[in-house]
């Protein structure tokens, strides 16, 4: 096993949307116990420089698998698509226009200084992406079809962005209450 | 010197020796030495019994230097010459520093990190740390009885780079081997949570002299997993008296002090801040050089009312860094207090009220991080007992990036990520035959880089021509398990490759380290030269043991001649331990290193491959 093995068989998971979130967790800390560099504090350079490196893996891999949109997207890319190439698909104009309207409300909320609203705004985007994500977990499991599953994680792309700046709209609000 | 111990084939070098190790807490207002002992973490004393060390540094027109209590007593007499709270200055410029004009040294104003001028010449934070630590190893040292293999050294959480590099510099300078920096809420959870054998998601509510940090932690069958963390590197105790010290002012209406007279009225401010967490309300009286009296009331609702905005300040830290782990205010299974300036009943009741229970203050706030610190460092040590089995995975706590056009921040490593961490990015060049290429690398988290923290600048030089964007530069930003940077470039699309690793221009050079340490040996009447050989003699020995370590459990990894090779690296290791060419052990231990290499790899596949088998690599 080397450092460019792939994150699931890294902690011997199967290639798959749907996975044992419990499983990695217990996976991860299992490697992390055996790789970390307080594991390896009195050993020799060669083998600190090693557990480092390993270690620093391990994290890379926990995150990716542990995000459902950055897992759709590494399984894309080990079927050799990648979600930021299909920039060039025409985006639904429903999709486009639900956009709009997304970002026209936190826009107010923000001008209104509205925090219940901004907490409302990001409970509903959050049920929205929990729905892509079961959609996502049906295009890459059951059908395969990565065409597909590429276009809407761009989609999601986008949600997870606007999902950010609500919740940095919110920190903002918060910091202006302290002071 | 002793021999080394010879074991036999297959067994651990000296199974038994149990290794000294201490944990440091250099705090703000007071540090303290812990280790175990018996298997318990306890606090070291000094002479008097007294754990606590005022972190106070007196340098005396005669060459002397005192440290703590007698330095104290000092403060007002020689407040230009005795430095207080000088973590507040570890790896800051002049203007990065609060309260600046209310303080009576004379600053200067020097790149990267400001300095001290004393009666002995000037002083940067990192020397005058470091007598602070000089004094913990050797209270660890007589107490212990024995040569220490290292410390573990606690630091604020939110600690930038700079500062934890500056404390990192500050150890080497006093001699210490630093284990690992901890940050100290981990290191108050560890405590906590080992004791209590907890399980669940804790916050750590941390108010030091100088510095607050809340952190989000997992327990998990003794993985102690940092979620989030948040706070202020600059807000602490010292504020708290810092308002009580103004609003004194005000009331007595009092003209300007001398600098000995503010002195006093601080040191007034602080016993007075003590008293109100029993006291309802405390007469302030003080006779000032200048003559005039002061002679006031507070009450206790007085002094809560004027330091509010300061706890209102931490609950709003603390509300982010729930945000950050993603979790709510009722997921929080219990709030550990830590820090002397928790001990302020507004403060416990604040945090009581946002938390929705009451804080576990069971063990002591002034201790815990060092008792928390002393049991990283004998399990980092080796001296595994039965409950060591434990690990801890922190994070960093600020988002380290480049700047890229316009001034803005490209982050590279966000917030709150497991360390370590190492993250690449690819970068071009925009010209054609574009030679050299600029980084400037930057800590914080706003979108520009004026609003947040320079590390440090380098190039990349000797770029091959080539057309615009056909270049291929990867930067690669890497942070070890003690939250320090480092950073390469590596430009590859051509076959041709230029590297740098890039140190942060707050930390010291090692040239500076050097002349600093050769100094200080010169004083203590040392000899340099001795000093050298000792520590190539210790890193030796290191080297060796984790090798025969190693052997001793994954000897079956090798073949005859690889093993062969391995054993003649040791025993010629071994001869050079016994002579004093300290040049000639560098280079046996370089070839051990060497020689170790493909063992190394073996072994960690080895581990992770027993990891995933369900099995510990013992077993298998």
């Amino acid at each position: 096993m080397d450092l460019t093995v792939d994150f699931f068989t890294l902690f011997r998971l199967p290639r798959t949307f749907r996975i044992d979130l419990a499983e990695l967790d217990a996976r991860y800390l299992e490697i992390q116990s055996q790789v970390h560099p307080d594991r390896h504090v009195r050993a020799g350079e060669g083998e600190r420089r090693l557990s480092m490196q390993w270690a620093a893996r391990a994290n890379e891999a926990y995150l990716t698998l542990k995000k459902p949109l950055e897992r759709a997207r590494y399984l894309l890319s080990l079927a050799g698509r990648d979600p930021e190439i299909e920039r060039n698909t025409i985006m639904e104009p429903e999709f486009l226009m639900e956009q709009m309207e997304w970002r026209e409300a936190v826009q107010e909320a923000r001008q209104g200084g509205d925090h219940h609203e901004l907490e409302r705004l990001h409970h509903r985007l959050r049920l929205d992406l929990k729905k892509h994500h079961a959609e996502l977990a049906s295009l890459l499991d059951d059908r395969q079809d990565y065409a597909a599953a590429a276009g809407l994680a761009r989609r999601l792309m986008f949600l997870e962005k606007l999902l950010a700046e609500i919740d940095k709209t919110l920190a903002e609000l918060e910091d202006g209450m302290d002071n | 010197m002793a021999l080394l111990q010879i074991s036999e084939p297959g067994a651990s070098a000296e199974p038994h020796r149990h290794r000294l190790a201490i944990g440091i807490d250099l705090g703000t207002t007071n540090s303290l030495v812990a280790t175990i002992r018996n298997g318990l973490a306890v606090c070291l004393p000094d002479e008097e019994g007294r754990a606590l060390l005022p972190s106070i540094v007196r340098y005396r027109a005669d060459g002397g230097i005192e440290v703590g209590r007698r330095a104290v007593a000092q403060q007002a007499v020689d407040p230009r010459n005795t430095i207080v709270s000088v973590k507040r200055f570890m790896g800051r410029g002049i203007r990065d520093v609060t309260h600046i004009e209310a303080m009576p040294y004379i600053f200067e104003d020097t790149p990267g990190m400001l300095r001290l001028r004393t009666v002995q010449g000037s002083k940067s934070p990192v020397e005058v740390s470091a007598e602070i630590l000089r004094v913990l190893r050797a209270r660890a040292e007589v107490s212990l009885g024995g040569e220490l293999i290292g410390a573990v050294i606690t630091v604020p959480a939110y600690f930038d780079d700079a500062q934890r590099q500056a404390t990192r510099d500050a150890a080497r300078l006093a001699g210490l081997e630093v284990l690992r920096l901890l940050n100290e809420p981990t290191a108050a959870a560890v405590a906590y949570g080992l004791d209590n054998a907890a399980e669940g998601v804790y916050a750590v509510y941390d108010l030091g002299g100088g510095t607050f940090d809340l952190s989000i932690l997992r327990l998990t069958h003794g993985v102690f997993e940092v979620l989030a963390t948040n706070g202020d590197a600059a807000l602490g105790g010292d504020d708290f008296d810092h308002r009580l010290f103004c609003w004194i002012l005000d009331r007595a209406r009092i003209a300007p002090l001398s600098i000995e007279d503010a002195s006093h009225l601080q040191m007034k401010a602080r016993a007075t801040k003590e008293l109100l967490t029993t006291c309802d309300e405390v007469p302030i009286k003080l006779k000032l050089d200048s003559g005039e009296e002061i002679d006031v009331l507070i009450t206790r609702a007085e002094f809560a009312e004027m330091t509010r905005p300061l706890v209102h300040k931490t609950l709003g830290l603390t509300r982010r860094a729930l945000r950050d782990a993603g979790l709510a205010v009722s997921e929080i299974k219990g709030v550990v207090m830590v820090g002397g300036a928790t001990r302020m009943p507004h403060v416990q009741r604040a945090v009581a009220e946002f938390f929705g229970q009451e804080p576990l203050i069971n063990l002591d706030p002034d201790k815990v991080v060092a008792l928390g610190a002393a049991m990283q460092a004998n399990a980092l040590a080796g001296n595994h007992g039965a409950n060591d089995d434990w690990l801890l995975l922190d994070v960093i706590p600020l988002s380290l990036g480049l700047e890229t056009m316009g001034g803005l921040v490209e982050k590279i490593i966000p917030r709150n990520s497991t360390l370590p961490v190492a993250r690449a990015q690819d970068f071009t060049t925009f010209r054609d035959g574009q030679g050299a290429m600029a980084f400037h690398v930057v800590q914080g988290e706003r979108e520009l880089v004026a609003d947040c923290r320079s590390l440090a600048r380098f190039e990349l030089r000797g770029i091959p021509p080539m057309a615009a964007g056909a270049a291929r530069i990867r930067v690669t930003f890497q942070v070890d398990a003690d939250g320090l940077l480092s950073v390469s470039a590596r430009e590859a699309s051509s076959g041709v490759e230029a590297s740098v690793k890039v140190q942060p221009s707050y930390g010291l050079s090692d040239d500076e380290i050097a002349d600093m340490l050769k100094a200080g040996i010169e004083r203590a009447g040392d000899d340099m030269a001795a000093r050298a050989l000792n520590e190539q003699r210790v890193e030796a020995e290191r080297l060796i043991e984790a090798t025969l370590r190693a052997l001793a459990s994954d000897g079956a990894l090798l073949d005859a001649k690889e093993r062969a090779a391995i054993d003649s690296a040791i025993d010629a290791l071994r001869a050079l331990c016994a002579g004093a060419d300290t040049r000639a052990l560098g280079v046996g231990i370089a070839a051990l290193a060497r020689a170790t290499d493909e063992f190394a790899a073996r072994r960690m596949d080895r581990a992770i491959r027993g990891a995933l088998a369900g099995h510990k690599i013992e077993e298998i």
